[in-house]
């Protein structure tokens, strides 16, 4: 506590309101965030790497053009996590993977150079999956973040370092990234908010890539107002990125400020049945779901049943076509021009020793996965097939959301698990069953904590998910939900 | 079921340039006819017609003008090589297997 201003469970809107006031100084703001990490990241093991003098001297600029009535926006000084695949200009980017272990980006991602315009200040490099293949955070090759609300337990993955460090209160604010639910899982294990914004909508452009139709940058937040203002941030077109949208994106923010008051009258929701019925769906997820839809009939939403009838497909396809192009994309890592290298007696051997010691095992059996569904005999029978069914889930989607504005899903099948619990990779895929579909759709989505699970005591997340380029509608039915949801704090006892 | 698929694990490795333990060998091709069962379901679906999707979003070229811009410099590139030689190359292992060079 300082001036009254609990750092826990600070947003990046009252840090500015702070800030704006005089209350705080950026650097009072970033040495009490350094401090929240000196005290609990021990524990949490959110950050592989920050960089203190960087933050401080960020934060002291920071303070000095606002004193001269210079600040770059209301956000300058505030510092935001980011996940160790995007990256930063002159810190390593190793996406928690030995072979990467070396690199220094010489270059800003176009998100962290659109945050810095705005004087937001990038603080370290988060823990993940390595390269964002997984769902638990287990599968880093330095060290398994733990979850803030129960140290024994997984933060989720692959965004788990920044669902972890929000939800701890060691930043206000972080980016993740998603390609199956990387955001969104955690997000709901930790008791965050997290946005998958449409694809195209967030530039690729420093971001390491995984499985390139898919992947997308996103907030993880506390709050949904919080998501909507660094979305106006980071989103927008960028050249540097051919899959960007041309579709202006900048007032999400002043949107969600004015939606606050206003109910969900008029606004028709679906409920997909197959979501509904899924095996293993906890007693304590059903419970926070339905409490959640009689929330938003009691704000006047009306509920009607729709069909995702491919659902159980969803799982197959997307792990045949994100394996496909993870096996492309990460052909460039071979310990020659960047990385780590393992010497051998010619360059193919080399090849082969540097990807071997480099990649860990789950890294490995993507690959393999990857390179088997694309090689030669096979490529008809799996990667076109998948792609096919492909279509027939985004057709689900479509019908889908022609009988109702937005669709609200669970996020995960449990709360977050222990540690150890799903050694089975098969297994471990299955637990993204409500996250997968839409990046394959490249419809938006966002996690929203909605309940404490009372036989765990951790919290649950709900998914609200809106037709491609609607976040207006995804942010503000999220926003009216949040500010009427029955449990209206989420915060850790850490 | 797993069998039938015959995967040759170490085929696959050598495509995709990867050593692979041999502790490891054993788990891998367990685990990879376990996931390839798994993905067999979609044969249950009738595909024929439907157009396949590689983007979410329709997709088109991107023109540019043929104009140079701003390069990073050679020593901010070599920063990440492993090895480089006079600090202006990169240094590789040798490329043609066979002896000779040095």
């Amino acid at each position: 506590m300082m001036n009254n201003i609990d750092i826990k469970t600070l947003t990046v809107h009252a840090a500015a309101d702070a800030l704006a006031a005089g209350k705080i100084s950026a650097t009072g703001l970033c040495q009490a965030y350094l401090d929240r990490f000196d005290a609990v990241d021990g524990k949490v093991k959110a950050f592989l790497k920050i960089d203190k003098a960087d933050i401080l001297s960020r934060a002291k600029a920071a303070d000095e053009r606002r004193a001269q009535g210079k600040a770059l926006s209301p956000y300058d000084g505030i510092p935001v996590g980011i996940k160790d695949c995007i990256v930063t200009q002159g810190q390593t980017c190793s996406c928690a993977s030995k072979i990467l272990e070396p690199v220094v980006s010489p270059y800003d991602s176009t998100v962290v150079a659109r945050l810095k315009a705005k004087g937001f200040i990038p603080m370290g490099r988060l823990n993940m999956d390595e390269f964002a293949m997984g769902s638990s955070c287990e599968n880093s090759a330095f060290m398994k973040t733990a979850n803030p609300w129960d140290l024994n337990c997984v933060p989720g993955g692959s965004s788990g370092g920044s669902a972890a460090s929000v939800a701890a209160g060691e930043v206000p604010a972080a980016l993740g990234s998603d390609t199956g639910g990387s955001i969104r899982q955690p997000a709901a294990f930790c008791g965050v908010v997290g946005l998958k914004p449409t694809y195209g909508r967030v530039s690729r452009y420093g971001l390491v890539a995984f499985a390139s139709s898919l992947d997308q940058i996103g907030p993880m937040t506390h709050d949904v107002l919080d998501s909507a203002i660094i979305l106006d941030s980071i989103c927008g077109h960028d050249s540097k990125d051919c899959t960007s949208l041309p579709e202006k994106c900048d007032s999400f923010a002043e949107l969600v400020k004015s939606v606050e008051g206003k109910d969900l009258s008029g606004m028709k929701v679906g409920l997909p049945k197959e979501y509904f019925g899924a095996e293993g769906l906890s007693p304590g997820v059903k419970a926070a779901m339905e409490k959640t839809i009689e929330t938003i009939r009691g704000l006047g939403a009306e509920t009607v049943e729709v069909s995702l009838p491919h659902t159980k497909y969803a799982i197959a396809v997307y792990y045949i076509i994100a394996t496909a192009e993870a096996s492309a994309n990460l052909a460039r890592f071979d310990g020659i021009r960047y990385g780590a290298r393992e010497e051998a007696r010619d360059l193919i051997a080399t090849y082969f020793k540097s990807r071997g010691k480099g990649f860990g095992e789950e890294v490995q059996r993507r690959i393999l996965l990857g390179t088997y569904v694309l090689s030669s005999g096979y490529y008809d029978a799996y990667y076109l097939r998948a792609q096919k069914v492909r279509t027939l889930i985004r057709r689900d989607f479509e019908n889908a959301l022609k009988q109702c504005d937005i669709i609200l899903t669970p996020v995960t099948p449990t709360t977050a698990f222990k540690f150890g619990d799903k050694s089975d990779p098969l297994q471990m895929y299955l637990s993204d069953i409500f996250t997968i579909a839409l990046n394959l759709s490249g419809n938006c989505g966002i996690s929203v904590p909605a309940g404490i699970c009372p036989e765990t005591g951790m919290p649950v997340g709900v998914q609200f998910i809106a037709p491609a380029l609607q976040e207006d509608k995804l942010l503000s039915a999220a926003r009216i939900f949040e500010l009427n949801r029955e449990t209206k704090l989420f915060t850790p006892a850490l | 079921m797993g069998a039938e698929h015959n995967i040759d694990v170490s085929y696959v490795a050598g495509l995709a340039r990867l050593e692979i333990e041999p502790a490891a060998m054993k788990r891998l091709q367990q685990d990879m006819e376990a996931i390839v069962d798994y993905i067999e379901q979609l044969k249950e679906l009738d595909v024929e017609g439907i157009e396949p999707t590689a983007h979410a979003m329709p997709l088109a070229n991107v023109w540019r003008e043929d104009v140079a811009g701003e390069t990073f410099k050679r020593e901010t590139m070599l920063a990440n090589a492993p090895g480089t030689v006079d600090d202006e190359l990169l240094k590789v292992p040798q490329v043609l297997p066979g002896e000779g060079m040095a």
